[in-house]
């Protein structure tokens, strides 16, 4: 099908602002993706994929600007045990971030390593993202391939000793950030890792991670609180035999999100888990488009998507299992809810199953609903107050999204930001 | 303690009068029982008392300690010692059983301008209160109601009662759906309690529950009225024959 011209002019238009960074060893991963996003084009609001969310901020010659948020609460994870790097609108700093050496993992910032001409990162940066791409394009992703400034690199042998955290500062109003991380887990290794903070003004970032046999990955992020935030952000995984993929995300403010995760499920008994939780209001859309892809035996995959909505945010979701023909035994669960916390709001959701094996059990649900009635009187009646009971119910709701959260003391600071952010809104 | 006069209550979607002039008055330190067949207006009754939405009153009153209750929110009356034991306990998956005890007990305090429980304290005497309960600490760790038996969410009911130490107690058929050994566990919680001035309010079906909870006084209620009230060879009567009898005489 011909792409409509006025969508070749706004990439032009677009990729016309960015240069590509030359030479080493992903040069031509790069060349490769610019050569996609020219042939597919930006998203546009004419794509199935962007139905229920206008890429248009995303996809933009210049970001929008967005206020410095002044966070008035400590770090999230701060009290974690971790190797920190931190990068402030893109741009790594080295002072305030830890050495990179940890115990079986080898990390190496992108823009460092880039040069080199031999890499292991070659086999993987932009092959994850490029087996994305069908069966439906996902161009954003290709543009941070091609143009994307810095990353890290990081390369697990096995267990690492303790997480790491990859903390992202917003000083700059107008920035506009591409990271790209690629992760290798070797067989048997494990990792945590863990992400927070606002990136920039507009942030495209990508992680691709390969997870060999026996491997444990293990990602919680926490979006920052920044109103203004737009973000899209795509995770591309590969599971190898009996791996263990979980991923969760917070996201709480950001005038724009669009998270997608893409999963392949290639070895027998692996396991992959993805879950989300956003909390929103007036000017907040937040998008989760999930794919996931079995194609080995006997393996699961869980999807949690819970949305809390008031005055007149959007939730969006789209979520995919596709089961491919010999994928037998396959467990694939979805859940995809929203609470609308008043009558303003919206929730859209685009559960899909495509299954091509027979001896399968895959179950989805989506609901959109307010605060249960009952629930709230029996807990006025015990004497709690309206505003209270109404956000213990708003934690109810979130927690089966907060289980799939491993670590207990990781899941609590997550409730611990919930609780304020509910708490910071009571009338 | 609570004073009941002449209440009438509709339902406000459907504009049909349950309540149709309840008279009843529970002395402190009394246990009265309301029994009547289904559909007599009992539960109405229990939930007008605590606050639930849906109804309208349309006549009477009712006070507690001689402040008017149903001008207040549910939440109001319980900080003024109401507690109303709930014919369902409504399970809240992801909220503590302990968190929402601990909520409930010092948003009540907080009410009432009195200080906040620190967490050793409550700690301290919500151990000692579930043992009495048989309530074990894995209970008292997961999440309100979910997945607890019949017996569990009732004994629940009753440990949240004892933390909570409400001035005027209302049971609403606090033993359907107990075996025996688990109402003998939920009387015995709710005698534990009887005394220091308090009230209970006590509905219910059968006369069985009546064996463990010795009534003061009984009320037969039938079509949104009091129709009788006795002693408590008023319940054995209504074992004995059922409530015809009763009600033709009462016509």
């Amino acid at each position: 099908m011909a792409i409509a011209q006025a969508k070749l002019d706004a990439t032009d238009a677009r990729l016309a602002t960015l240069s590509l960074p030359e030479g080493g060893w992903a040069e031509p991963a790069r060349r490769d993706a610019l050569a996609r996003v020219q042939a597919t084009g930006l998203p546009g609001r004419r794509d199935e994929y962007w139905k229920y969310t206008r890429p248009d901020m995303l996809t933009a010659e210049t970001a929008a600007e967005a206020a410095i948020f002044d966070a008035d609460e400590a770090p999230v994870f701060g009290e974690v045990d971790q190797l920190k790097l931190v990068f402030v609108d893109g741009v790594f700093d080295a002072a305030a971030s830890d050495d990179l050496a940890l115990d079986h993992v080898r990390i190496e910032r992108l823009a460092e390593a880039g040069s080199a001409d031999i890499h292991w990162a070659r086999d993987l940066y932009g092959t994850l993202e490029t087996a994305g791409q069908t069966p439906v394009a996902r161009t954003l992703a290709a543009l941070n391939t091609a143009f994307a400034s810095d990353g890290v690199l990081i390369h697990v042998t096995g267990a690492a000793p303790k997480p790491i955290a990859l903390v992202y500062h917003h000083a700059d109003p107008k920035s506009d950030v591409m990271l790209h991380h690629v992760i290798r887990m070797d067989a048997g290794a494990a990792l945590t890792l863990l992400e927070s903070g606002p990136v920039a003004a507009r942030c495209n970032m990508v992680m691709e991670i390969d997870v060999a046999d026996n491997a444990a990955f293990n990602h919680v992020r926490v979006q920052g609180r920044d109103h203004e935030r737009q973000a899209a952000t795509h995770i591309f995984t590969r599971l190898g035999q009996e791996s263990r993929f979980k991923s969760f995300t917070m996201t709480a403010n950001g005038v724009m999100t669009r998270n997608e995760c893409v999963i392949e499920l290639t070895g027998d008994d692996a396991s992959a888990h993805v879950a989300g939780a956003c909390m929103g209001d007036g000017d907040f859309l937040h998008d989760d488009t999930v794919f996931i892809t079995h194609d080995a035996v006997n393996c699961e995959s869980r999807q949690v998507f819970k949305k809390v909505l008031r005055n007149g945010a959007t939730g969006v979701f789209q979520g995919k299992i596709l089961v491919k023909a010999g994928a037998q035994k396959t467990d694939g669960y979805q859940i995809s809810q929203s609470l609308l916390l008043d009558g303003d709001s919206q929730f859209l959701a685009k559960p899909e199953l495509e299954i091509y094996a027979d001896d399968v059990a895959c179950s989805h649900g989506s609901t959109s609903g307010a605060i249960d009635e009952d629930a709230l009187f029996y807990l006025r009646a015990r004497g709690i107050p309206h505003g209270i009971a109404t956000d213990l119910l708003t934690l109810s709701f979130l927690a089966e999204a907060v289980e799939e959260i491993e670590d207990p003391d990781l899941a609590e600071e997550i409730v611990t930001r919930m609780e304020a952010w509910l708490a910071r809104r009571r009338g | 303690m609570l004073e009941i006069k002449n209440l009438h209550v509709e339902l406000e979607e459907e504009d049909k009068q349950i309540l149709k002039g309840v008279n009843l008055t529970v002395e402190a330190g009394k246990v009265h029982a309301i029994m009547g067949p289904n559909g007599s207006g009992k539960s109405t009754l229990s939930y007008v008392l605590a606050g639930r939405d849906g109804y309208d009153v349309t006549e009477g009153s009712a006070t507690l300690e001689g402040e008017d209750l149903l001008g207040l929110d549910p939440e109001e009356r319980a900080s003024l010692g109401l507690f109303l034991a709930f014919q369902y306990p409504v399970e809240i998956p992801g909220v503590g059983n302990m968190t929402f005890l601990r909520t409930a007990v010092n948003a009540q305090r907080k009410a009432r301008g009195e200080d906040e429980m620190s967490a050793t304290e409550f700690l301290k005497e919500i151990r000692a209160k579930a043992k009495e309960l048989q309530i074990d600490a894995e209970m008292l760790k997961r999440p309100v109601n979910v997945g607890f038996s019949g017996g569990e969410k009732k004994r629940n009911e009753i440990l949240q009662m004892a933390m909570l130490e409400p001035k005027m107690c209302i049971l609403d058929e606090t033993d359907s759906g107990l075996d025996v050994d688990a109402m003998k566990l939920v009387a015995d919680g709710v005698n534990a309690l009887r005394g220091a001035g308090r009230g209970f309010l006590v509905i219910t079906h059968y006369q069985r529950l009546l064996n463990h909870i010795k009534p003061d006084v009984v009320h037969i209620m039938s079509n949104g009225r009091i129709v009788k009230t006795g002693g408590p060879e008023l319940a054995l009567e209504v074992e004995e024959n059922g409530y015809g009898d009763i009600l033709a005489e009462a016509v």
